[in-house]
């Protein structure tokens, strides 16, 4: 009797719980649908929504009764502002994921040496990244303006002769955002790259130095090919914050002199909302989103990729 | 942690030893530099910047320009200092990150314990979304805010930000729960416990780490944001960090550069106390941003 009790209920319980099963089968779908639309709606519907405005006439508002095929590209890349655009990003870019990537590995070596004080000097190397680009730019722009910055500071000095206005000249301005930019993130390149020493094997150094190869060796040709990944790694989220640049150089060139310091991310802006070319606007962040993705989709896929 | 590197180390002579140090504290003279700039001028009367040197300590201490930037500085056409837009920005990131890290955890949970056909592409097209330029969203999110009535409204900017923080969330908290023991939620469904019990019994008491690394995460980045919060509010929403560019960069009257540097370093002090406070949990989510797996 009890025996035949203990044998049904599990069976009845298991009948009984059946429509509930099939909820706690959804439920973990209907969790995520939520998330899985709004990115859906928010990016990918807007990417296409974007898409279309960058083909239609839309000037102050989104027009989608005049198209105008690949008007709004052309007219794009024959407009000196987006021509300065492109060609602020290429120095932007080089200089700043070349720049980055040298301090950053030069300090993440030079710490890895056994240095007292590591645990002081770290946090000061990286603190600048937690702070706004809006903060960065107000320091950086009355840092370099020479009214009452350096330049001004040195004349104090006594040093009348120094001369560093690159903020106020057109043609060197660009390269004070690069300044301001690499004194932000090159501390974030620095703890990437000490963490990939740090993760590098003590056997493989040892070995080498069995064999008598010299400090510089072993870092030229073992541990520097070792860091690939975090080149990568580096390379990726450098270029990536390269192209989205614009509210550094808002807080502190607004773009100027003239037009010196224009991005691609500032040129978006101002167009769509500045001078009512919300087609151009349009085009222009569809250029941007395909250099992005020309670097973030190969390397995600490959990331992906390599977990399976 | 292996010291392999660091056996290399010992071999150095004093001279080398020597120059490494002094290039390290070069270095941390460099970053430190700006935030120096910025402390000692905010502490100086305004004829102090401009006929002193920028580099100095301040000859007459005044904490005029920190009450001034708080409260009195003219910002676009009012006289209020930062303090509404201060509390703007905190009573956009409260929610924004409560929200994008709660629906984070429960997505990277889905994504790890509860797999499905196609949950790869589904997150593959999350992960994607982190790294669009926010300009392709700016004119229809402007759209759908308008058309939800929340254009120009504190509650508009939490909807986007806790939208376009979804992609990082979800990322952390998968990668997270990804190293979480499967079997262990295996044996607690086969106990019967349901996919929420399972979720606040087994997985959530050990998230505590990632929960502290996304909070953080998502708090700096929307407390730093200035695109959707210059695009998407009005007088009455704008977050702290655009108030303080339309206090730097207004081309009206006398610039206090005292009253900017002080505003700055308000701007700045939420992120950087949550770094003082936890800068490893800081490091890994920047980390965790920028390696996968």
């Amino acid at each position: 009797m009890t025996q035949t009790q203990a044998e049904i209920a599990p069976a009845l319980a298991r009948t009984r719980r059946a429509p509930r099963e099939t909820l706690q089968e959804l439920l973990p779908k209907i969790v995520l649908a939520p998330s899985f639309a709004l990115i859906l709606v928010f990016v990918y519907g807007f990417i296409v929504f974007t898409g279309f405005l960058s083909f239609s006439g839309s000037k102050l508002l989104p027009d989608f009764s005049t198209w105008v095929g690949f008007d709004n590209y052309v007219r794009l890349f024959r407009h000196p502002n987006w021509i300065v655009s492109l060609k602020n990003l290429a120095i932007f870019s080089v200089l700043y994921i070349v720049i980055c990537s040298v301090i950053g590995l030069a300090l993440a070596i030079f710490l890895d040496q056994k240095i007292r004080g590591e645990g002081l000097l770290r946090p000061i190397y990286l603190y600048p990244m937690a702070l706004s680009f809006i903060v960065t730019g107000v320091a950086w722009k009355w840092f370099l303006d020479p009214g009452i910055g350096l330049e001004h500071a040195m004349h104090e000095l006594g040093w009348d002769s120094f001369s560093f206005r690159w903020i106020k000249q057109g043609d060197m301005a660009i390269y004070t955002i690069v300044i301001a930019a690499i004194w932000q993130s090159s501390g974030f390149v620095m703890a990437m790259f000490l963490a990939g020493l740090r993760g590098v094997d003590n056997e493989i150094i040892k070995a080498a130095q069995i064999d008598g190869a010299s400090t510089l060796t072993i870092y030229r040709r073992i541990i520097i090919p070792l860091m690939r990944p975090v080149f990568l790694s580096a390379f990726v989220v450098l270029a990536h914050l390269a192209i989205k640049s614009y509210d550094l150089v808002v807080a502190m060139t607004d773009g100027g002199p003239g037009t010196a310091t224009w991005t691609p991310a500032l040129f978006m802006t101002k167009f769509t909302f500045g001078r009512n070319e919300m087609g151009m606007g349009a085009a222009s962040a569809i250029i941007m989103l395909m250099m992005i993705f020309a670097i973030i989709v190969p390397y995600l896929y490959s990331e992906l990729g390599q977990k399976k | 942690m292996s010291a392999a590197s660091q056996d290399v180390a010992t071999r150095n002579g004093v001279f080398a030893r020597a120059a490494i140090y002094a290039i390290l504290i070069l270095f941390a003279v460099y970053y430190l530099l700006p935030l120096y700039v910025m402390l000692a001028n905010s502490l100086k009367p305004l004829d102090e910047i401009r006929q002193g040197n920028m580099l100095a300590l301040p000859h007459q201490w005044t904490l005029a320009p920190w009450l001034s930037a708080w409260s009195t500085a003219q910002i676009g056409v009012s006289p209020t200092g930062l303090k509404p837009y201060f509390l703007n920005s905190v009573m956009m990131v409260v929610p924004a990150v409560a929200i994008s890290t709660i629906l984070g955890a429960l997505n990277g949970y889905v994504l790890t314990k509860w797999r499905f056909r196609g949950d790869t592409i589904v997150f593959g097209m999350m992960l994607l979304a982190c790294f669009i330029p926010f300009q392709i969203v700016l004119i229809p999110s402007a759209r759908i805010l308008g058309l939800l009535h929340l254009a120009g409204t504190v509650p508009g900017l939490i909807l986007i930000h806790a939208i376009y923080g979804l992609g990082f969330t979800t990322l952390f908290f998968r990668n997270y729960y990804e190293a979480f023991p499967t079997e262990l939620v295996r044996a607690a469904q086969i106990d019967g416990a349901s996919f929420f019990q399972i979720f606040r019994r087994i997985l959530l008491p050990s998230s505590g780490p990632i929960i502290v690394v996304t909070v953080i995460w998502q708090f700096t980045n929307i407390w730093n944001d200035f695109l959707f919060g210059s695009s998407f509010s009005s007088v009455d929403s704008i977050p702290l960090t655009v108030a303080l560019n339309n206090l730097v960069n207004s081309s009206t009257g006398v610039k206090e550069y005292n009253v900017h540097f002080a505003g700055a370093i308000l701007a700045a002090l939420p992120t950087l106390i949550v770094y003082i406070v936890s800068g490893r949990y800081f490091v890994r989510g920047l980390m965790a941003g920028a390696v996968k797996g």
